[in-house]
């Protein structure tokens, strides 16, 4: 454009042009002073502090369980026996909902350690219960099995595996 | 009749805003039609419902805790030591069943009499947004005691939006300010619990000024057509109101002072424990048809749209209705409809309330079906094929012609 006049080609007016600049400003300026007023609501530095747990897995001993805290969820730390680890590996995966094998579950097989949130609503599911010797969840009625996979039920996901490691053979950092 | 007031004061008050006026229009001299029964008492029963949610809420505000340590004791603490602290929170628990009993038979007074048809489509609307604000307010309301059941209520539905696609979980932990519902959970329950009730008064305004605009529907579902037709809101409608809130009163007194924890459940006085689901959750009384028809769906993402999709269906309800008459005194094939329906709402409700197990799900998923099935399917078809029985030409020669007592009972 070299020479501009209030009634340009098109229909298109210089006044046009100041309207969508000022309106286009005004919506970022808007978004812009929001933000905060969305972000506050996220976890905070303190609750985001609070990312790993320790558990000793001394005197855990084989077929039971116990619950550790991590971010404020339970989490399941099962000593698996045998017969447990054994049902587990022999399950066809095409029969499951979401097909997962147990050695991708597991970094040593006696020791199956994951979130304890039914992942259909986010109850704690029961230990011992259901069709599959795994846990059950009271709420919805979803069957998990003794690699915490999910067999029968509403819920659409496998029991999750937190981010874990072995500090040594007895204590796991989570997280 | 205009509004000129005889007094200097009000006169010079009505000169700068015309506040006087207004109410003088809309409690005294506003024309109402004059056959309206008593199904029409709800509207302002809910109105009272409201206020006394709010005074009582505000006052419950001034000893309560939202801390995840001191919520559950605090509660405690008014239940025992406040002065009638008692009192106003089982008036408060129990207030929230008495507003959604009055706002259930508010709607169903509008579903049978066809209030929600042209020219009231807005008015409906402002009705449905109301019924939203008021299941998020009564939900954040449960939340606060820091019981089992409230601790795990909240986690169930904040999980709800858990099933969106993608952003679901960020969603959810945005939801919960953490990776569980805990402490940041809380403060903004209470935080949006206090304040909603505010914003509902608001919409509740432009529900009443909708209403003025075109006239209440009534038993005819017959316009006014002249001044025959109608007589002046006061005295008569807000004597026949204020007797039917003494009515009410005794029956919202009845659970007050002899089962204030009927409706309730005995688990919410067991504090709430992260690690530990109770073996049977089910949410309170009036979200039940909702939650049966969430769990009537064997998929997360299915159920959550379903549940919201029977509130969603009913904001389309006055073009889906395909017929011109309003009242199912006149559509005899509606009128049965609308009474199967009201039985589908009840079964919903008792579904809702039963362990998702054997038959159960069966009668849960019959009923979702037909839900929808009247909703989408019943109420357009029938709109256009039922042969409706000739309208009266007037409200007030309905009135004036003697009807047997029969047809009284059947319509009353």
């Amino acid at each position: 454009m070299t020479t501009t006049t209030p009634e340009e080609e098109n229909g298109v007016k210089r006044r046009d042009f100041l309207y969508i600049a000022a309106g286009g400003l005004g919506a970022v300026g808007t978004a812009a002073a929001i933000w905060p007023f969305i972000s506050q609501m996220n976890p905070s530095a303190d609750v985001l502090a609070l990312s790993t747990t320790e558990v000793d897995l001394e005197g855990i001993e084989i077929g039971s369980e116990v619950t550790a805290v991590w971010q404020g969820k339970p989490v399941f730390v099962r000593h698996r026996t045998e017969e447990d680890i054994e049902r587990a590996e022999d399950v066809d995966l095409a029969d499951l909902p979401d097909p997962e094998p147990d050695s991708d579950r597991v970094i040593k097989p006696e020791w199956l350690i994951m979130v304890g949130i039914c992942t259909h609503l986010g109850c704690v599911p029961l230990k011992g219960q259901g069709d599959y010797g795994g846990w059950f969840c009271p709420c919805h009625g979803s069957h998990y099995d003794t690699s915490g996979r999910i067999r029968k039920g509403p819920a659409p996901l496998n029991l999750v595996i937190p981010p874990y490691e072995f500090l040594n053979d007895n204590n796991i950092k989570i997280g | 009749m205009s509004f000129e007031p005889k007094n200097p004061a009000v006169k010079w008050l009505e000169d700068r805003l015309p506040i006087t006026g207004m109410l003088h229009h809309a409690l005294y001299e506003y024309p109402t039609p004059k056959n309206l029964s008593y199904w029409w008492t709800f509207g302002s029963l809910a109105g009272v419902m409201l206020v006394v949610q709010i005074v009582t809420g505000i006052v419950l505000a001034m000893h309560y805790t939202p801390h995840v340590d001191m919520a559950f004791t605090s509660v405690e603490h008014i239940m025992r030591d406040v002065n009638y602290g008692w009192l106003l929170r089982y008036m408060h628990a129990n207030g929230a069943s008495m507003f959604f009993i009055v706002v259930y038979l508010h709607i169903f007074r509008g579903l049978y009499y066809g209030s929600y048809k042209a020219p009231r489509e807005l008015l409906w609307w402002l009705g449905l947004v109301i019924f939203l604000l008021m299941m998020a307010t009564a939900f954040m309301g449960y939340v606060l005691p820091w019981g089992q059941m409230s601790f795990w209520g909240a986690t169930v539905i904040t999980n709800l939006f858990g099933a969106i696609p993608v952003v679901g979980d960020s969603i959810v932990t945005w939801l919960w300010g953490g990776f569980a519902v805990d402490n940041p959970t809380l403060n903004r329950f209470f935080s949006l619990h206090y304040l909603l009730p505010f914003v509902i008064v608001g919409i509740v305004i432009l529900h009443i000024w909708a209403l003025h605009t075109n006239g209440s529907n009534n038993p005819t579902g017959v316009e006014l057509k002249d001044k025959q037709d109608s007589i002046p809101f006061h005295p008569y409608y807000t004597v026949k109101d204020l007797y039917g809130l003494a009515i009410f009163l005794i029956f919202f007194s009845a659970f007050l002072f002899y089962a204030p924890n009927y409706m309730g459940h005995p688990d919410n006085y067991i504090p709430a424990n992260p690690l530990v689901t109770p073996a049977h959750i089910v949410p309170e009384w009036y979200f039940l048809p909702f939650y049966a028809i969430l769990r009537a769906v064997p998929d997360k993402l299915g159920g959550v749209l379903l549940m919201f999709g029977a509130i969603a269906v009913l904001f389309a309800l006055p073009w889906l209705d395909k017929s011109r008459i309003r009242s199912a005194r006149f559509r005899p094939i509606y009128k049965q409809l609308f009474w199967v329906f009201v039985a589908d709402c009840v079964l919903l409700t008792y579904i809702g309330g039963k362990p998702a197990e054997g038959a159960f799900i069966i009668w849960g998923r019959i009923a979702t079906i037909y839900y929808f099935v009247h909703i989408l399917i019943l109420l357009p078809l029938v709109g256009l094929f039922e042969k409706p029985k000739p309208l009266p030409a007037s409200i007030s020669e309905d009135v004036l012609s003697k009807k047997p007592a029969s047809e009284e009972a059947a319509n009353a």
